[in-house]
């Protein structure tokens, strides 16, 4: 049996449904990691249990129960503990079956409670839902371990301190806070396929981990179409991950990238799962992005590209969600759908806008313009203001060899 | 009249203390504490969890906007307080949100110290 495969996979479940049992992440962590031990001891000789996920539950929950009374602590949450693990025999009960099932909702509702600091709520849900090490949750956002370490011990010492409670919400609060769960989902997706510091551009685990979540959420709570849109989204965008750098690491452009190497499957699926959003009625931020990408996936070639259906979707998601990013690429739709100077004219009007003067796509996408244009000399200024404002050096890169064309062309 | 004395220290300082030290001060209050009982002046008092469980909950738009962590606006200065009962964070952010000035400052929910069942020796 592969264990790290069905660590990865099943961990989070299991650990969801221990900490409702135990009523402590901590003591539920350690606890699954005793049984785990347990297991790799016992499993290869004695044979794999019909039922693995109760049987670690009830290994990790009489674990539980022996380290507390060693400790002597009879509060009452642990004679509570006690009396169910004397009842409970495996496999489980029907009734245990259900709760079991709502486990990873209450799971992934807590971890993303909006009381938690977002940073927070992001790294509690790839190390408890995901099963991803510190260490990894560390290295892929370029933190200190010991830092990260800090951070999961306050959230979970939050999560018990201030009575965060470990349910799934009510029903008249359940889509608000699903929309916390989704952006936590959308950042860890983002975090992996475009790095906000450092070199690499691409963290595939990443990816698979948000859209293995938004999969999850889709299957437990099917009546949202947000999780349809979102999942559609991060299906698209992925399908790309093959064509979007070089053997050498450097970015390639949408426009430029060889199409063959687009998963066709995740269009597929990623199209559909769109289509079916946006048919409920929803046009909502994740399904309209999902459509955008869904027009360009499409497109045989970038010169076949429905650039005025993007303008239009732009338009709408603008009306949803006003957002001054959301302009700027709204303006590069436009200016792809012609004639360039419009989508410039409205770029133009955006660098005014205070909220964007970090922004570095934005004097990137008025250099791209007006290198097309022919006007090099501002291109040049606009190139330069974009590599001040960049972090990404995959990004960085890129814009230098921008740079060096417009010189090779001989104007500057 | 009535007053709310409010107490401010440096939370990282109390936590730098030794248990003993930390007990002498606990027997401190608790003698304070019973004697403002006799003589009739208490009325409330208990220590709050660190500004670590602290949630801060704003209304604006009629949408409820929560930070984690304490209050720490320099426009706005304490205004007034409720004691209540919540069986949990959710329960005592909804009552928050209905303060009348959620909609247009913060309300700061900060659980009280739960003491504890005495540690083995």
């Amino acid at each position: 049996m592969d264990f790290e495969k069905h660590y990865r996979e099943e961990s989070g479940r299991i650990l969801a449904t221990l900490i409702r049992l135990l009523g402590d992440f901590d003591l539920a962590e350690e606890m699954l990691q005793e049984a785990y031990t347990v297991a790799l001891q016992t499993w290869p000789a004695q044979g794999i249990p019909a039922n693995p996920p109760a049987w670690l539950v009830s290994t990790a929950r009489h674990k539980a129960i022996d380290r507390l009374r060693r400790e002597q602590r009879f509060a009452v949450k642990q004679v509570e503990i006690a009396k169910t693990a004397e009842v409970s025999v495996s496999p489980l009960s029907e009734f245990e079956e259900d709760m079991f099932q709502d486990d990873p909702l209450r799971l992934i509702f807590t971890c993303c409670h909006p009381a938690l600091a977002l940073e927070s709520q992001v790294a509690l849900t790839l190390r408890t839902v995901c099963g991803i090490t510190t260490e990894e949750i560390s290295s892929a956002f370029l933190i200190p371990p010991a830092t990260m370490a800090q951070r999961l011990v306050r959230a979970k010492r939050k999560i018990r301190d201030a009575g965060i409670p470990y349910r799934i919400p009510a029903q008249e609060s359940l889509a608000s806070r699903l929309d916390a769960v989704l952006l936590v989902v959308y950042l860890i997706f983002n975090e992996g396929y475009l790095a906000s510091k450092g070199s690499a551009l691409i963290r595939s685990d990443l990816c698979a981990e948000a859209i293995r979540l938004a999969r999850v959420l889709c299957q437990l709570l099917p009546q949202y179409a947000e999780t349809q849109g979102l999942l559609g989204l991060l299906l698209l965008q992925d399908s790309r991950r093959d064509a979007r750098t070089s053997t050498a690491g450097d970015l390639i452009l949408l426009e430029e990238q060889d199409r063959r190497l687009w998963h066709e499957d995740q269009i597929e699926e990623g199209s559909q799962l769109t289509r079916q959003a946006l048919r409920r009625g929803y046009t909502g931020g994740y399904a309209l992005q999902a459509a955008i990408a869904a027009v360009h996936a499409h497109a045989k070639t970038a010169e076949e590209t429905d650039w005025r259906q993007i303008v239009g979707l732009y338009d709408l998601l603008l009306r949803h969600q006003p957002s001054p990013i959301i302009e700027v690429n709204r303006a590069i739709a436009i200016a792809m759908a012609g004639p360039l100077e419009t989508g410039l004219a409205l770029l133009d009007d955006l660098e005014r806008r205070e909220e964007l003067s970090e922004f570095h796509l934005l004097p990137a996408a008025r250099a791209d313009l007006l290198r097309r244009l022919r006007r090099i000399g501002e291109a040049e200024v606009a190139y330069r203001r974009a590599l001040s404002l960049c972090s990404n050096e995959i990004e960085c890169r890129f814009l230098r060899r921008r740079l060096t064309e417009l010189g090779a062309a001989g104007v500057l | 009249m009535q007053y709310l004395l409010l107490i401010y220290d440096e939370e990282q300082v109390w936590g730098k203390m030794s248990q003993a030290e930390q007990g002498k001060m606990y027997a401190e209050y608790g003698q304070f504490g019973a004697e403002i009982k006799q003589s009739g002046n208490h009325v409330a008092g208990h220590q709050l969890q660190p500004t670590a469980t602290a949630t801060t909950v704003r209304l604006r738009d009629g949408k409820r906007l929560l930070t984690d962590g304490p209050f720490a606006e320099t426009k706005e200065q304490l205004g007034g307080f409720y004691l209540v009962n919540a069986k949990d964070l959710d329960e005592a952010i909804a009552i928050a949100a209905r303060i009348p000035s959620a909609r247009m400052g913060s309300i700061e929910v900060r659980p009280l110290v739960v003491p504890q069942a005495p540690k083995p020796a």
